[in-house]
């Protein structure tokens, strides 16, 4: 599942490429091969997303026009009115063109510009993926951090364990038996959705009325999320473990805490830098789960929503954004990585 | 110089042996991978015996004879679905399934990511640059957004679902294999074999491959169990083959028949709790395998 | 006035393979303002007994006997007490520099972290200046306190651990192999260095290393380990020189002298490898490898008695006044 990546103790954290390679002259050339690396990455997606949807799904008039009986001049009309009826390389430069100008297109379900429906439905994702992101980072990187530090003490095994089995549930099984329990059995928190009709318009009632919804969601969504930050930790911990400098801490008098959080934690963080970076681009794409469970107002229920009507440029819109996100999150890690890895600059 | 001569061949043989044993005892000493392995080993003797423990008309939804999501009851032991089926027989019949398409999925990708990593990491230049970008790539796409969008375009069917699956857990392997590929690439014996005459196909048959097999086989223990929890989401979603039955199947009609609101948890908990036991199962000796090539996580200073 | 003092000290580590004993009744003292080298093979005991001094062991080793310092035992001290004393009493200068020093801290911080660790009225700002003042005494810019570790040379590392060790005033600093990773001539530099601050401000000194030519430049006394045991001990020049314990002789050996013929037609060297600790030799230790062994040798462990003035050995065949070198 997207939604996590959990290496094992000993998968390598490795840094973005930016750890692999050496640089030789400056930040200006690191930052030259990246953002050039970056930039052929997104014009990959725009053309494998073209690809996808425009080749391989089929006449887009065909899934348009379904169980609805169209004449021959109809189905022209519609074609020359969405431009198909232009050679192929053009309607591959007018998406390309589109698509930077931040033209999507407009959605066959709700028969409005994409882009507006992206923009409207953005905020809920963001503040259902952030929040859960910040707790199971937070989370994650706490226990794992104490667990790593005392590898093999009860509370690592319990923590490993926990967290083994948590990572194990399905997200959207957890979610239903989540809805299950303090839902319906309990009556704590509303089933699903993100807002009740009946809540006054004020602010304050608004906001309370939403963290009221909210609570369900962020809590499935970090509850599987965290354990891979957790493991990641823990790992990164263990590779300090044995290391001199942390005998030179010690015997400079600091405490055991001090010496984990001054010394071991620092150098800990730096290969994790990159996966956090990643967990922000899943921000915008990493709940698509967790919404579909709880029918929140998001780009990923819009996105499995778009499935089964089917709505091809919608999906086809949400698909490059998902894509891009990523990608310009893990450039964003690597430009970091330069700033806070004195290492890298090593000539 | 000892006189006895022994053939190359049978020397290799008991070395790997030798090494074998040393792994296995160094597993064994793992008590959460062999709790794994054991729940592994009865998961699969399960799915295998489904056809004799439970008829396969169990799952015809025509033939079903028990009430409407009726709780558990002592003919039904774990209750019913909306159709009248029994959820055991459906959770029973519904591994079957799931590790097919768990198991098949990472075979393929295992089998790509290898190929392409040996490859690209022996022959280099052009080729392996290409490659090394094209995982890369892969590697930072949301998989699950991947796998949606492709299952939408390719329709819904097992082997799309395998294919789709397969398609996103590739560069993962690529990546360790290219690495170890590179390592072994720089020891003496392949530059001896080199200087032999030995051809690219030989040397990435014979010594690279064998090098890099053990490493792929404990990455493929960690890529079972996502695939499996991907099979499940994506079924759930409503992706799957609706032709067959799957945990996540399942699960699917469950939540499209209001299973939740109905309180009908005996038609939640199976199948979930079975997709969890596995998931974890495998992750208990893929790390256990994990911690046996690399022994710095057994834990001794 | 004796400063540190080992009494009866063992160490042993608890492993998969069973109980290896790494030091095995060690008497040792040093007066305040004195050095004292401690030479032998890797594996001999001679870093675990420097690890010991300031209990940083792993959990894995038991510590037995007593080792005192400032006439206060170690093996005894609370928590709170041993993090006061350590670097306040005593400093370590590790040996791999690189490794020792914090790769993501600038080394300016990495200096004042002890001065405000242990001196609660210090502020920051002046810690900084301390710590610059020290990178000057050892030989550095202060401005390299901006520094990461890895913008230095080994030699320049080397001395920031140096100028590390001294922040606290420490009236004893441990050099674990401090030399040995740097090139010949870096070497001689750092070692002048030492000595220069060890007359300066009448520190005590314990220098460890396996070179027995680096100890005779630096320090007053030498003892020479074996198997986790004092072999021999003496003034530095005179066990160096003219050694009471054939393994002592051995390691003298192991440098040749430049220049000198008899050195090239007959290599030193020991041949062999010291005992695995799992399964030491009866008698004495180093019988296996010993050229001039006797008979009792295989049948008891000879203890340190005195040899000369000043001087102990190890040795039955030393003990009888007899050349322990053929």
């Amino acid at each position: 599942m997207t939604e996590r990546s959990l290496p094992a103790d000993g998968a390598s954290l490795e840094a973005p490429s930016a750890g692999r390679g050496r640089v030789s002259s400056g930040f200006g050339r690191y930052l030259f091969k990246h953002v050039s690396g970056a930039a052929v990455s997104l014009l990959l997606v725009l053309f494998s997303s073209f690809f996808i949807f425009r080749l391989i799904a089929g006449d887009p008039i065909d899934q348009l026009t379904k169980e609805r009986p169209v004449s021959a001049e109809q189905r022209a009309a519609m074609r020359a009115e969405l431009g198909l009826d232009r050679p192929l390389w053009q309607q591959f430069w007018d998406y390309i063109a589109g698509t930077l100008t931040m033209d999507l297109g407009e959605s066959f379900q709700y028969r409005r510009p994409i882009f507006d429906l992206i923009v409207e439905r953005l905020p809920a994702t963001l503040l259902l993926s952030g929040t859960g992101m910040v707790l199971a980072v937070l989370l994650g990187f706490w226990i794992g951090t104490r667990s790593g530090w005392k590898q093999g003490s009860r509370f690592d095994k319990g923590h490993v364990a926990t967290g083994l089995v948590l990572y194990s549930a399905p997200t959207f099984w957890l979610g239903m038996i989540v809805i299950l329990i303090f839902a319906r059995y309990l009556g704590l928190f509303p089933v699903n959705g993100m807002r009740s009709p009946s809540t006054p318009p004020d602010f304050w009632s608004q906001a309370v009325d939403i963290g009221h919804h909210l609570v369900l969601p962020v809590l499935t969504y970090t509850a599987v999320v965290y354990a891979g930050y957790l493991m990641i930790m823990r790992s990164s911990i263990l590779d300090e473990l044995g290391s001199d400098y942390l005998t030179t801490a010690r015997a400079k008098g600091l405490r055991d805490d001090e010496v984990r959080q001054r010394h071991a934690v620092p150098n800990a963080l730096l290969p994790t830098v990159t996966l956090v970076f990643l967990a922000l681009g899943s921000v915008v794409n990493g709940s698509i789960v967790t919404e579909t469970v709880f029918s929140w107002p998001g780009l990923g229920t819009l996105f499995v929503n778009s499935i089964f009507y089917p709505d091809r440029p919608v999906l086809q819109a949400l698909f490059v954004l998902f894509s891009s996100s990523t990608i310009l999150a893990v450039l964003c890690a690597e430009i970091l990585y330069w700033f806070i890895d004195p290492r890298i600059r090593r000539s | 110089m000892t006189t006895t001569t022994v053939s190359p061949r049978a020397l290799r043989r008991a070395r790997r042996r030798q090494s074998f044993a040393r792994s296995w005892a160094s597993y064994r000493s793992q008590r959460t991978g062999v709790i794994g392995l054991v729940l592994l080993g009865a998961i699969v003797i399960l799915a295998l015996a489904a056809p004799i423990l439970i008829d396969e008309s169990a799952l015809s939804v025509t033939r079903a004879t028990g009430g409407r999501m009726a709780p558990p009851s002592a003919e039904y032991p774990l209750g019913t679905d909306e159709t009248g089926r029994s959820i055991l027989a459906l959770t029973l019949w519904g591994s079957r399934l799931s590790l097919v398409i768990g198991l098949t999925a990472t075979v393929v990708a295992i089998v790509i990511g290898t190929a392409v990593g040996v490859t690209s990491g022996h022959i280099g230049g052009w080729y392996g640059w290409i490659a090394l970008r094209l995982s890369d790539w892969f590697m930072v796409l949301p998989s699950l957004v991947v796998a949606i969008a492709l299952l939408a375009v390719l329709g819904r069917s097992m082997a799309t679902t395998i294919t789709v699956i397969a398609l996103v857990s590739w560069p993962g392997t690529t990546r360790l294999v290219r690495a170890q590929t590179l390592t072994v690439q720089s020891r003496p014996y392949l530059e001896r074999a080199k200087a032999l005459g030995a051809g690219h196909w030989h040397q990435m048959t014979k010594h690279i491959l064998p090098n890099v097999l053990p490493l792929v086989l404990a990455s493929a223990t960690l890529l079972v169990p996502s695939a499996i929890l991907m099979e499940s989401s994506l079924a759930w979603l409503g992706l799957g083959d609706p032709s067959v039955v799957s945990w996540g199947s399942i699960l699917n009609r469950a939540s499209e028949n209001g299973a939740v609101s109905a309180h009908a948890w005996w038609y939640l908990l199976p199948p979930g709790l079975a997709i969890l036991v596995v998931v974890l199962a495998f992750m208990m000796c893929g790390r256990a395998l994990e911690a046996v090539f690399n022994p710095r996580l057994r834990g001794e200073s | 006035m004796t400063l540190l003092e080992f009494k009866d000290l063992h160490v042993t580590y608890r492993g998969s393979r069973g109980r290896l004993p790494a030091v095995r009744g060690v008497d040792l003292r040093v007066d305040a303002g004195e050095t004292l080298g401690i030479a032998g093979e890797s594996g001999c005991g001679k870093s675990t007994l420097a690890m010991a001094v300031l209990r940083l062991l792993p959990k894995s080793a038991e510590v037995s006997g007593e080792i005192l310092l400032d006439g206060e035992d170690l093996l005894k001290m609370g928590w709170g007490r041993l993090r006061a004393v350590r670097w306040t009493g005593a400093s370590i200068v590790f040996q791999g520099a690189m490794h020792s020093l914090n790769a993501v801290q600038r080394i300016g911080r990495q200096i004042a972290e002890p001065i405000l660790v242990h001196e609660a009225k210090t502020t920051p700002a002046a810690a900084a200046k301390r710590a610059e003042a020290l990178l000057e005494r050892v030989g550095l810019p202060p401005s390299r306190a901006r520094s990461f570790p890895h913008e230095l040379s080994g030699g320049q590392r080397q001395r920031v651990m140096i100028a590390m060790a001294l922040a606290c005033d420490p009236d004893l600093i441990i050099a674990d192999e401090a030399t040995t990773a740097l090139d010949v001539m870096v070497q001689a530099q750092v070692l002048r260095l030492i000595s220069d601050l060890v007359t300066e401000r009448g520190v005590g000194l314990v220098m460890i290393s396996h070179d027995l030519s680096v100890l005779s430049a630096v320090c007053d006394r030498a003892a020479v380990m074996y198997a986790g045991r004092i072999v021999e001990e003496g003034p530095a020049h005179e066990v160096f020189a003219h050694a009471r314990h054939p393994y002592s002789a051995a390691l003298g050996a192991a440098f040749p002298v430049i220049g000198d013929p008899a050195a090239r037609m007959n290599p030193g060297g020991l041949a062999g490898d010291p005992p695995d600790p799992a399964r030491l030799p009866q008698g004495c230790s180093f019988r296996p490898r010993c050229a001039v062994a006797v008979e009792r040798c295989g049948a008891e462990s000879p203890e340190l008695l005195e040899v000369g003035s000043a001087r102990v050995s190890a040795c039955f065949v030393a003990q009888e006044g007899m050349p322990v070198v053929l």
